[in-house]
């Protein structure tokens, strides 16, 4: 798992691996959201929880059909698939391979991004908390989803449509929690909730991760 | 450690291709596939590997000991040679032993992206993969496509001396003589019947 993990990664950070590109497309994102809105900061200050989250969310799709379309192509998927690595061990590397590349940077330059849009002072622990534990949920949902399509040529539109419903519950909790810190209110209950997904995501999704790929390698 | 097959039949996207398909390998012994274009070789070898299911018969050898090779080779451009062979060793369990390289002649090669590499020495890459797996049981569809004389000689030197000298087995798929003292099973017999039962209702549902 290990070996599976550091390939990934080097894969990432190599030329063409598209190591941040999700980062790139989010900053850009909330760059243009006050330039499409315009300059009144209370505004701004306003839709800044729900602008990052959505915007966080678009970036993590935007590679998540390379994660086993590139395997597929170039057949390491079947040969991964007779190795001694179960192919549920496979759907969660990749998983947390993804939330490395794209979920954690994306989380760490938030803040940063979160004041360009004026968030409020006391939202910021919340939006760094709420990524932290909810992105990677987007990432095993995703991966889930480009198992369903691996065999699929240009299969990342239908990969968005089927995965971007999935992320809903993520999404609501996620931006509810950084509202009411912003707000000055308790977030525990949207907090505990949106940990529950992560965690009911990450017990369920590599098997059915696997079972999508043994059907798709038929 | 044997492989035993009876009465195997496989389909290909719901339609039977063939049927009744039975051999066995005892250690050491390795068989090739023969047969026109279409008759179902890469599929049989991947049901043998386990890829697939099987339409009837059984397949029976050592679990986990099956390794698949096919013309894709699993190969990542951006990796080097020997971080590919690393990569594939490690997931087995084991390590990168030098020797590999030597038998597939990689050895002034092994700092260079496999992305930089001709089709001739990415499929000697591919090839090399097999030799650091340490798996017992192997089913190669067409190993030696553009492999020069020189190369398909090296690699029937390494499958005859190191592979099946150590009591592995192999089952190729190969138009090649390889020169190596195996028996041939023709597969055109087993060709399946167009209504053959079972597999068909697939394609409806």
């Amino acid at each position: 798992m290990i070996a599976l993990l550091k390939r990934d990664l080097a894969l990432a950070v190599r030329a063409g691996g598209g190591f941040g590109l999700g980062l790139a497309f989010f900053l850009i994102v909330i760059v243009l959201v006050p330039f499409g809105v315009g300059p009144q900061s209370e505004l701004l200050s306003r839709i800044a929880p729900g602008i990052l989250w959505v915007a966080a969310l678009l970036a993590a799709l935007l590679s998540l059909d390379r994660i086993f379309a590139l395997d597929h192509e170039d057949g390491s998927l079947p040969l991964l698939a007779t190795s001694p690595l179960p192919l549920e061990a496979v759907a969660l590397v990749k998983g947390v391979a993804h939330w490395i590349t794209t979920g954690l940077p994306l989380t760490l330059a938030a803040p940063a991004l979160g004041f360009l849009l004026n968030l409020e002072t006391g939202a910021y622990a919340f939006l760094l908390i709420t990524l932290l534990i909810g992105t990677p949920a987007l990432s095993m949902i995703g991966t889930f989803g480009a198992a369903l399509t691996v065999g699929l040529r240009r299969g990342g539109l239908l990969l968005s449509l089927l995965v971007l419903p999935l992320y809903i519950p993520t999404l609501i909790f996620g931006a509810e929690a950084v509202r009411r810190g912003a707000d000055g209110f308790s977030a525990a209950n949207a907090l505990v909730l949106q940990g529950g997904i992560t965690l009911g995501v990450f017990a369920f999704l590599p098997f059915a991760t696997a079972a999508a790929l043994r059907v798709n390698l038929r | 450690m044997s492989l035993h097959v009876k009465d195997l039949g496989v389909a290909r996207g719901g339609r039977p291709v063939l049927e009744g398909v039975s051999f066995d390998c005892a250690p050491g012994e390795a068989l090739i596939l023969r047969g026109p274009n279409g008759i179902g070789k890469t599929t049989l070898l991947r049901t043998l590997a386990g890829l697939q299911p099987a339409l009837a018969g059984e397949v029976a050898f050592p679990e986990d000991s099956g390794a698949y090779a096919s013309h894709a080779d699993g190969i990542k451009s951006q990796l080097s040679v020997t971080e590919n062979l690393a990569f594939w060793a490690e997931v087995h369990g084991g390590q990168l032993a030098d020797n590999v390289l030597e038998d597939f002649d990689l050895v002034d090669l092994r700092d260079r992206l496999a992305g930089t590499l001709s089709a001739g020495q990415k499929r000697r890459l591919g090839l090399a993969r097999l030799g650091v797996i340490g798996r017992k049981v192997l089913f190669l569809d067409e190993p030696t496509v553009s492999l020069d004389g020189f190369s398909v000689k090296m690699f029937a030197d390494w499958l005859r001396d190191t592979h099946l000298g150590q009591g592995g087995i192999a089952v190729i798929a190969t138009h090649i003589d390889l020169g190596l003292d195996a028996p041939v099973l023709e597969l055109t017999p087993y060709k399946a019947a167009q209504d053959a039962a079972g597999g068909s209702d697939e394609a409806f549902l």
